[in-house]
């Protein structure tokens, strides 16, 4: 007995799955229309503080731009950014959305950390067989509804604060299809270059344009006695500029209890807004 | 997905779906020229894979609600939202009996306010103005409202 395959069958899909998937796309399109850009932060390991980076440009850009800023923290399983921008809930739920938290300088911000009890992991409800293989397009799905259904109103700015490593990015271009670019973040070592050279060609391969680089913990600096010197040895922000052809814009010392939500207006993480937000006029 | 009458060589019509709270899921198809019908029968793994991706086979009864995947797979904390919708206005008035009461209290906080939103407004299109405990189990069959 012989058959025909899906794509022999004409007429419109029954089941109506695909029109659900293209509908939620559509609502993340339609949510998005009213940010100017959306701009994702990469990193290719953990522990570079790409995290203090997205929030530290949050509230620097947020006192440029008159039309509002926004994190969303796609590291759902650890989430750091609402806690550095001061942002906590109840998320309030209303018709056509859920209102994000509010952080330092008026920054909006969406997070798992928001969600979760303190010190719980990332956890799904039950069945637990075969976890694994549900378990990322869960993820992926509040990822999306993190896009589509969270309140984001007019902003000028949308940072999206992306798990290290390159996994993230192939995710970000099937769900925003208008991304402005990427800014890497780095620190100085070569293994930080060699893991962060992986995140930038994923990026590349996905048509994401590449911003610049941050080479953050470049060195020391004591706000007391005014000591500084080199944390990592390597050049990995130089190195990197000069690998892809794209601007280094800033380096940042480590400051010991330095806030990057303070406000304060640090020379280097100024310098970074400056050059950041040039880049992306 | 689409499910093809062989012997007709016609696309079926999709025209039920079952959630009975085990974790599996039914969806009926039926021949709209010979009318043989076919149910598709998923175990929970399966299940789970269509309701992450946030849709349902033979579409939606309801629209979703706001970050309904999200709040309804995630293991949260009891505070993290506050529901501050109301069942749509022009639909008539729904009131809880006690066992329905009872029977909602049992559902995560974390997801309560969105599941009484749906319970409430698919009471409202069918006309009921009392939500019973039989009143939620034909809801949870018709909207697959799984272990609520």
């Amino acid at each position: 007995m012989s058959f025909r395959t899906y794509n022999e069958v004409s007429g419109e899909d029954r089941s109506r799955l695909m029109s659900q998937v293209v509908a939620q796309r559509e609502r993340v399109a339609r949510r998005l229309e009213s940010v100017g850009r959306v701009v994702a932060v990469m990193s290719g390991k953990g522990g570079v503080g790409k995290s203090y980076v997205s929030a530290a440009l949050a509230v620097g850009a947020a006192r440029r731009f008159t039309g509002g800023v926004g994190v969303l923290d796609a590291d759902l399983r650890s989430p750091t950014v609402a806690r550095l921008l001061d942002a906590s809930g109840p998320l309030r739920v209303r018709e056509d959305g859920v209102e994000p938290a509010t952080g330092r300088g008026g920054v909006r911000v969406v997070s798992t950390d928001l969600l979760l009890d303190e010190g719980q992991p990332l956890r799904w409800r039950e069945p637990a067989m075969e976890r694994f293989v549900w378990r990322g397009v869960l993820e992926a799905g509040t990822l999306r509804e993190f896009l589509s259904d969270v309140l984001w109103g007019p902003l000028d700015l949308l940072l999206l604060d992306l798990p290290p490593g390159a996994d993230g990015v192939a995710d970000l271009t099937a769900l925003v299809s208008d991304l402005a670019g990427a800014l890497i973040v780095t620190i100085p070592s070569d293994e930080s270059r060699r893991s962060v050279a992986r995140t930038m060609r994923s990026a590349m391969e996905a048509g994401i344009p590449l911003l610049g680089i941050v080479e953050n913990m470049s060195g020391y600096s004591c706000g007391e006695c005014a000591a500084s010197g080199r944390l990592f040895d390597g050049t990995a922000g130089v190195d990197l500029s000069e690998e892809f052809d794209i601007p280094l814009l800033a380096t940042v010392p480590f400051t010991p209890g330095s806030n990057p939500a303070s406000g304060e207006r640090a020379g280097p993480i100024e310098a970074l807004v400056d050059e950041f937000l040039r880049v992306i006029q | 997905m689409k499910f093809l009458c062989v012997d007709c060589d016609e696309q079926m019509t999709f025209y039920e779906r079952k959630e009975p709270g085990d974790g599996t899921f039914a969806a009926g198809f039926v021949c709209p020229t010979c009318g043989r019908k076919v149910a598709l029968l998923a175990n929970p793994m399966e299940s789970r894979l269509v309701g992450a991706l946030g849709v349902k086979i033979g579409g939606r009864t309801l629209d979703a609600q706001p970050m309904e995947a999200t709040r309804s797979s995630m293991v949260g904390r009891d505070d993290a939202f506050v529901d501050e919708t109301a069942a749509r206005p022009g639909r008539g008035p729904v009131r809880w009996s006690p066992g329905g009461v009872e029977r909602l209290s049992k559902v995560p906080n974390f997801v309560r306010g969105m599941v009484k939103r749906i319970y409430n407004e698919w009471a409202s299109e069918h006309g009921i103005t009392e939500i019973t405990p039989e009143v939620m189990d034909k809801a949870r069959t018709d909207l697959g409202l799984e272990g609520m």
